[in-house]
């Protein structure tokens, strides 16, 4: 049953959520990109505590998130090859982790408690943006926790486990939940929520993470639109 | 020369008499949505006042408009990156509270309250919450005719350089009002501060607007834009402004607020500009130059080689003969009496205002006038020069005089026309003018038929390649999400987290309800 169950969640569970996440945000864009914004609520409540806040909170998660996209991903060879040794890699990781982990933390601790609070941010958001909002402060408690399950064993075996989980999941390899079968639940409880997030991504306010704006560095001030004419 | 066509607006001041009409109507129209109460694409503010939103004139705070730095001109908030790295959270942005906390009245109380000693008062709830509100704090146009102290209202960025503290005296106060709307810029630095390219400006008539498909919300604009008309709607997580009622203008007819205008201030017109010169113009070294240096970006419209140019850029040719009739060009360019707001912003603004005369200050007094020849001297003025001059031409008082001594010149003339029965020409030789400009000027500023003050050629849908076929059973006028939008103009909800309209009946609390079950709903 277990087996089962972790066969489901970490082989099938994982293109379920990525299908829902690119599906969902292309048809979510064709569709209904009046709906596509940050959803932003600054002006509602717009203090020192929600500018130091949201900084710190976007610097946090957008360096975790690059930090998980390349940590899971670059594949072994490529980083022993530059003489880095998996202990070590995983040292880097529980400590840039550990730091980047914090930083967001401190931010979304502010950011849930306006949210909760502030009767103007409360009432005229959405319950779903409360939602994403936790489900962001949980993913992050629990990624913090597996700090100290993973100083219990400096060696990067268990990270080994799961960048081979990942990268078979990215290469469509069928074996992919196998590697992460005895793994501490606390990592997989990490990565069950990750996948949420992912599943819930088209019908949040998260969408917004595609339309990073670095366009706009490289683009000229003015815009003047011309109509088509005969 | 790049030459191109914008629909310009000019404001006779001299004749607002502040009766809100524009704002009521543009209201109705257009921002009386949820997420919207708050804003006012058109408002009128009493002056001397600190305005809407609070403070709006003071770009230290701010940082909205160009600067120059090191000889380039940039957004005064920082170049390009310096603008992304603020991207997560704003420091120029306005809150809520520095517009005002939107609110309604509890109207229903004082059909179903209980029987009681005292009247029912309607209570006020905040919009944004539903809570009631025990006090409001600030409002819309809240320094009405010089409401409120005038120690706050002193802060007036307009008060640079003047001793203010003489006109708090009762017997030199001074009023005048200043309705304001978007300025459709030929520079606008809301478009160069959006990080989604969102903002843009039409070409075939310049009116600047927000693509709502394509805005993400970073409201970069909102502290861009100088004259603060960019809003944000929190209801639907984007950004809007006026839209020049472009929908009107189209079909040649005047916006809302200029239609209904009673004062009959509002003037529209074709400008034609050169669009090479524009940034050339933004960028000049001194910020008194900035008035100077846009006259020179507008084109003349009887200039063969400019109407040549223009034909090659496919302006169409009523476009040109409505510009050779433009009241806006003369008044701007020929007569010189209107003036761009805040120039020194250098967003090169195309909504210009006539300044407004005021009763002579020392009359009561001395029992005589100074005069200056035939006319009294613009600075015995109720309203000092210096004040329109820092409103209007970065505090160079030498056109505003220009266009005052003018407009006193046209009264007298047609006062000793009209009164005496001889006309007075000498007058109109002591500020540059002759008699059959005046007449011109009467007719237009004074007289201000409505097809002289409205001159608007319509869109030439005809030679557009959209294919109006496309457009049957359309959704008609949408907020941008298409066919998604309620009646009330809100989004409606969708599996993707449109966020639903509140149906903000009140009273929503238990103490609000007065014995009958019947829930008051506001429709």
């Amino acid at each position: 049953m277990y087996q089962y169950l972790n066969e489901f969640f970490f082989g099938v569970f994982p293109y379920i959520a990525g299908s829902v996440f690119i599906l969902g945000s292309l048809v979510r864009f064709d569709k209904s990109q009046y709906t596509w914004r940050t959803g932003s609520s600054q002006m509602l409540s717009n203090d020192r505590k929600f500018l130091i806040g949201n900084n710190l909170f976007h610097i946090g998660v957008i360096a975790l998130f690059f930090g998980h996209l390349f940590g899971l991903l670059t594949p072994t060879a490529v980083y022993t090859s530059l003489g880095m040794s998996t202990g070590a890699k995983q040292l880097i990781a529980i400590i840039a982790g550990g730091i980047f982990g914090l930083i967001c933390l401190a931010g979304i601790a502010i950011l849930a408690h306006r949210r909760t609070t502030d009767p103007r941010v409360r009432r005229t958001g959405s319950r779903m943006d409360m939602f994403i909002l936790y489900l962001l402060f949980a993913q992050l408690l629990t990624g913090l926790l597996t700090i100290p399950v993973s100083t219990g064993h400096l060696d990067g075996e268990v990270m080994l486990q799961i960048t081979a989980w990942a990268q078979s999941l990215v290469t469509f390899r069928p074996d992919a939940a196998s590697h992460i079968l005895d793994i501490h639940w606390i990592y997989k409880l990490h990565m069950f929520l990750g996948m949420i997030m992912f599943l819930i991504f088209p019908f949040t306010r998260l969408v917004h993470i595609w339309s990073v704006p670095l366009g706009y560095a490289f683009r000229a001030y003015q815009i003047v639109r011309r109509r088509p004419v005969v | 020369m790049k030459v191109r066509a914008q629909i310009g607006k000019v404001l006779n001041l001299d004749k607002c008499i502040g009766c809100h009409t524009c704002s009521v109507t543009c209201k109705n129209v257009w921002t009386s949505r949820e997420g919207m109460e708050y804003a006012w694409f058109n408002n009128v503010e009493s002056k001397p006042g600190i305005g809407y939103p609070k403070d709006w004139e003071n770009q230290d705070r701010w940082n909205g408009g160009w600067s120059m730095k090191g000889g380039k001109l940039q957004p005064k908030a920082g170049g390009k990156w310096r603008l992304l790295a603020k991207i997560f959270a704003n420091p120029d942005l306005p809150g809520i509270d520095d517009y005002y906390e939107p609110f309604n009245y509890d109207y229903q109380r004082l059909h179903n309250a209980a029987d009681s000693k005292h009247q029912p008062v309607a209570k006020p709830f905040s919009a944004l919450t539903g809570r009631p509100m025990d006090k409001i704090e600030w409002g819309p146009n809240w320094e009405e005719i010089l409401g409120g102290e005038f120690e706050k209202r002193s802060k007036d960025y307009n008060f640079q350089n003047i001793q203010k503290e003489m006109y708090g005296q009762f017997e030199n106060t001074f009023l005048m009002y200043l309705p304001r709307l978007c300025e459709h810029c030929l520079n606008p630095t809301c478009v160069a501060s959006c990080p989604s390219g969102a903002i843009y400006k039409r070409e075939e008539d310049g009116i600047v607007l927000i693509d709502q498909d394509k805005c993400r919300g970073w409201r970069m604009c909102i502290s861009g834009c100088p004259y603060k008309k960019i809003y944000y709607n929190w209801q639907a997580g984007k950004s809007e402004k006026c839209t020049f009622c472009f929908p009107r203008i189209e079909v040649g007819q005047p916006t809302v607020c200029s239609e209904t205008c009673v004062g009959r201030i509002r003037y529209l017109g074709v400008i034609l500009y050169d669009a090479d010169r524009i940034k050339e113009a933004a960028s000049s070294a001194s910020e008194q130059d900035l008035y100077e240096e846009q006259l020179k970006v507008f084109l003349d419209p009887n200039d063969p080689e400019v109407l040549a140019a223009a034909r090659k850029e496919g302006i169409p040719e009523d476009w040109l003969e409505a510009a050779q009739r433009s009241p806006v060009y003369k008044m701007a360019m020929d007569w010189k009496v209107a003036f761009p707001l805040h120039p020194e912003y250098r967003t090169l603004p195309m909504v210009w205002y006539i300044p407004p005369l005021s009763p002579i200050q020392s009359a009561a007094d001395a029992g005589v006038l100074e005069t200056d020849g035939l006319i009294p001297k613009v600075e015995n003025l109720r309203i000092p020069v210096k004040y329109l001059a820092n409103m209007l031409t970065a505090g160079d008082e030498r056109p505003v005089i220009h266009a005052l001594e003018r407009m006193l010149a046209m009264r007298h003339f047609k006062r000793s026309q009209t009164v005496d029965g001889t006309p007075n020409h000498q007058v109109l030789e002591q500020v540059g003018l002759d008699e059959e400009t005046v007449e011109d000027m009467y007719q237009i500023m004074a007289i201000a038929n409505y097809e002289h003050r409205f001159d608007i050629p319509t869109a030439k849908r005809e030679l557009s390649l959209e294919d109006p076929y496309g457009e049957r059973s359309g959704c008609g006028f949408s907020f941008g999400d298409g066919c998604h939008t309620t009646s009330g103009g809100t989004t409606r909800t969708d599996i993707f987290g449109g966020k639903p309209s509140r149906r903000r009946g009140f009273p929503a609390r238990v103490e609000f309800r007065t014995g009958s079950n019947d829930k008051a709903e506001e429709s």
